[in-house]
């Protein structure tokens, strides 16, 4: 990982690099590198890291969303990073909201991307401007809702106990 | 699903990438791609080059687990695939939201239901790195050795699968036969075969019961032999060397793009493996090799799973020559259970034991990823953690997921039978893609 | 070369069951019965000690139990361990009779259901059972078929009957391949001894039937 003082240089070249309100803040904790950055920034800082900086992160391992209920902006783009050359990871994450939940996407400049997108919209409900197939995958296409949201039930059915199980009918009944 | 087209936020008047009808956005093939425009299909496409989509269902038995694929063919060359997949979608991430840390690890272990003891690794790796809990050198050991069983075993059976997909079906008994006396290891050391809850957050549950480690240098001693068994069937057997040479490249570079990792990238030449690169647990310890191979193609993965296996025993016999003395669970009772026998003599464990059980260590707020080397590929676990005994997020970067997006490439061009031997090299795992 | 003759008994004098001298016996009377030169008391022995009475359910239960052919359709974990019982040289599933498993469902007699039975794939479970023909067999192996085991979310069907009449319901996370097999086993009983009703009465399900367009 970068280091702490690693990590703010990044973050200076990036503002340099890119622009000023690209990064709004990083973080050092249990020894690993978070970046966070503005969501509509998010394709212009990736590139940057993959390609320009003295210190390349070339590779995008994983990207997942968060719901960080009960904070605001509630939904969370992260983006894992890997340097294979030194070894190092980098999270760079972007936060939206609710209400406008639209992230630019990151498929042409990694293609990994593709199907961590897909799953990020079907669980949360992130809509990646630019994806070439913005569908469903693991739930059923013509579902309804986004189960990973904070605010989703988790669902399923109540245990028939002794106590309960006249107030719940099984199926035979 | 919010709608932004219309409504608020004026600065983004882009079109709602949902908007179009989804039979539309769902196209088995891309047509221009493949060099049959819409104009020309219509034109020049004579009745028996017409293209013919069929759908490799989720119940076949030749898909590893529930995986349907869109396939669209020209006769029996493949133009297009398209693996659909979330049959078995079991909601895990979601439903470990619900649980306390240590009771999410049996949910965790069932996403790639292979290798069990990997996801636990990664799970525990993540919440030890939130609570900045370091693991006894025996318990490192252990789940050294655990999780290099369990690699021996997840290539068995890939070896089984694979062999009785291509066609060489004696390979599936003889690879189960030694896959037995690997659960009847896991089974001697926690009591289970499959998932064994083996791996807890501060290292592992018990302690190896004597009689153990002879009866696992039994099964080392007599593991080699059998692999050359192995090799000596398949390696230039003419059946296999023709169904596998040369099927299903990609070049390194373009399986880097892809996120691949695993046997895959390293057997198209790129020596990139988690337990040297960045060693986590204790491999700096051992001395090992990276079997790395040459073109890419599906023998070539085939071989470095081999090598592995090998390579595998070597790391357990060096790991059970020096075992090292010790706890196997670290001694932080507010994290590990105190053990049985304190329970009767001192109240502090009393206490403990009732808290960890009832509600749970909690974990201080903060976000940890962490990757290890599955047998697929970098199997990487982030942890959202908000401070309460149940964790607020978890997520898994599962290796089969990210290699299923090579499918494709790896079979356009190729026949059907060399996409069912591209499916068999892949090592998918349906548990983890699905999660 | 020497021949040596051995003396046996005339056919009438009982011989002790499962000595050479029985067995040499009965091979002798059955030579004689296809030539035709057994009569009277020696013919009417021949039939009792050969002849079985039974009825024809009994007879039909008996051909359906010992070949019972599964389904090879595995979802999750447990897929591996009915891959285990299938194909490991430890637990052998042939002994029973099921070794062949079949790949498509109208050839197979019984679907093992192994696995978690997620909402997008219980439609299709469906069809494939519907395209089974009668006699057919549900198992349910593991918790997750049998009632969602840990798994109560929105993704999972809670228990695999709710949309599928299930015979035998096996436990385990996942089960042992001894297991498996004493669910197979248990299933075996099943068919001997209840009374063959058709599935949609034993379940009562009439009316359950889905017209296919």
């Amino acid at each position: 990982m970068p280091d702490a003082t690693g990590l703010e240089l990044l973050a200076q070249r990036i503002r340099g690099a890119v622009a000023d309100d690209a990064v709004v803040g990083t973080a050092y904790q249990h020894e690993q590198a978070m970046l966070e950055v503005a969501p509509a920034r998010v394709r212009e800082v990736l590139t940057y890291l993959r390609d320009k900086d003295e210190e390349p992160y070339e590779q995008l391992l994983s990207l997942h969303g968060v719901d960080y209920l009960p904070e605001e902006p509630r939904l969370g783009v992260h983006y894992q990073l890997l340097a294979r050359a030194r070894r190092e990871r980098l999270g760079v994450k972007t936060r939206v909201t609710v209400e406008d939940p639209v992230v630019p996407s990151v498929v042409d400049i990694f293609p990994t991307a593709n199907f961590h997108e897909r799953e990020a919209f079907d669980m949360f409900g992130l809509l990646f401007d630019g994806h070439p197939d913005p569908r469903r995958i693991l739930l059923p296409e013509d579902y309804e809702g986004f189960p990973q949201r904070r605010d989703f039930p988790v669902g399923g059915e109540p245990v028939l106990f002794t106590h309960n199980e006249h107030k719940y009918p099984r199926w035979y009944e | 699903m919010s709608s932004d087209g219309n409504g608020n936020g004026a600065e983004h008047s882009r079109p709602d990438p949902l908007a179009a009808p989804y039979r539309e956005r769902e196209q088995s093939v891309t047509l221009e791609r493949v060099g049959h425009g819409p104009a020309a299909a219509t034109e020049q496409l004579e009745p028996e080059t017409e293209l013919f989509t069929i759908n490799l269902g989720p119940h076949h038995p030749a898909t590893h687990g529930v995986l349907r694929l869109l396939c669209t063919l020209e006769g029996e060359t493949v133009l297009d695939v398209k693996p659909i997949v979330g049959y078995v979608h079991t909601g895990i991430e979601k439903s470990m939201e619900t649980q306390q840390y240590w009771k999410a690890i049996t949910f965790v272990e069932r996403m790639d239901y292979l290798a069990y003891n990997f996801n636990a690794q990664a799970y525990c790796m993540t919440v030890e790195r939130l609570l900045d809990e370091p693991v006894p050198a025996r318990g490192e050991y252990l789940r050294v050795i655990h999780c290099e069983l369990n690699r021996i075993a997840s290539h068995l059976f890939w070896l089984g699968t694979s062999a009785l997909d291509i066609g060489a079906i004696t390979m599936m008994w003889w690879a189960l036969r030694e896959r037995d006396y690997v659960l009847d290891l896991f089974e001697m050391s926690s009591g289970q075969r499959m998932h064994t809850r083996y791996i807890q957050v501060g290292g592992v549950i018990d302690d190896i019961p004597p009689g153990w480690e002879r009866k696992c240098r039994e099964f080392l001693e007599l593991f080699p032999a059998r692999i050359d068994q192995y090799e000596a069937l398949l390696d230039k057997n003419e059946i296999w060397l023709q169904r596998l040479k040369n099927v299903g490249v990609v070049s390194p570079e373009r399986l880097r793009e892809l996120g691949v990792t695993g046997p895959l990238l390293r057997a198209a030449g790129d020596p990139w493996d988690l337990r040297k690169a960045m060693p986590y647990s204790a491999y700096s310890d051992f001395d090992f090799q990276i079997p790395v191979g040459t073109v890419g193609d599906c023998y070539d993965r085939y071989r470095v799973r081999m090598a592995e296996m090998r390579e595998s025993a070597r790391i357990v016999e060096q790991a059970l020559d020096g075992l090292p003395e010790g706890p196997y669970i670290t001694t932080n009772r507010k994290v590990a259970l105190p053990p049985r026998h304190e329970l009767a003599t001192s109240m502090e464990a009393l206490i403990h034991h009732f808290k960890l059980v009832t509600e749970g260590f909690r974990v201080g707020p903060g976000e940890a990823y962490c990757a290890i080397e599955s047998p697929r590929g970098e199997l990487g676990c982030y942890i959202l953690a908000d401070g309460s005994a149940k964790p607020a997020r978890v997520h898994v970067r599962d290796p089969s997921f990210v290699n299923l997006q090579a499918l494709p490439e790896m079979s356009e061009g190729g026949l059907i039978a060399d996409m069912i031997a591209n499916i068999a090299m892949l090592d998918p795992i349906l548990g983890g893609i699905d999660r | 070369m020497e021949v040596v003759r051995n003396k046996v008994a005339a056919p009438g004098t009982p011989a002790a069951p499962g000595t050479p001298e029985d067995f040499r016996a009965k091979q002798l009377s059955a030579q004689q019965m296809l030539r035709g030169d057994l009569d009277g008391r020696a013919l009417e022995q021949y039939v009792e000690e050969r002849v079985m009475l039974t009825t024809l359910d009994k007879a039909q239960n008996w051909a359906r139990r010992n070949a019972c052919w599964p389904l090879g359709f595995g979802l999750a974990c447990c897929a591996i361990e009915m891959i285990t019982v299938i194909g490991s040289p430890r637990n052998d599933i042939s002994r029973f009779g099921a070794e062949v498993v079949r790949a498509s469902p109208r050839q197979a007699d019984m679907i093992i259901l192994s696995g978690r039975v997620s909402i997008k794939m219980a439609p299709i479970i469906r069809r494939i059972y519907d395209q089974m023909l009668e006699p057919k067999w549900v198992i349910a192996m593991g918790a997750c078929s049998s009632s969602a085991g840990m798994f109560s979310n929105y993704a999972v069907v809670q228990g695999a009957d709710k949309f599928l009449p299930v015979d035998v319901y096996i436990p385990g996370c996942p089960p042992r391949p001894e297991a498996l097999i004493y669910g197979i086993m248990k299933l075996q009983d099943k068919i001997t001894n209840e009374p063959s009703l058709g599935w949609r009465k034993r379940y009562d399900a009439e009316g359950t039937e889905e017209p296919v367009a």
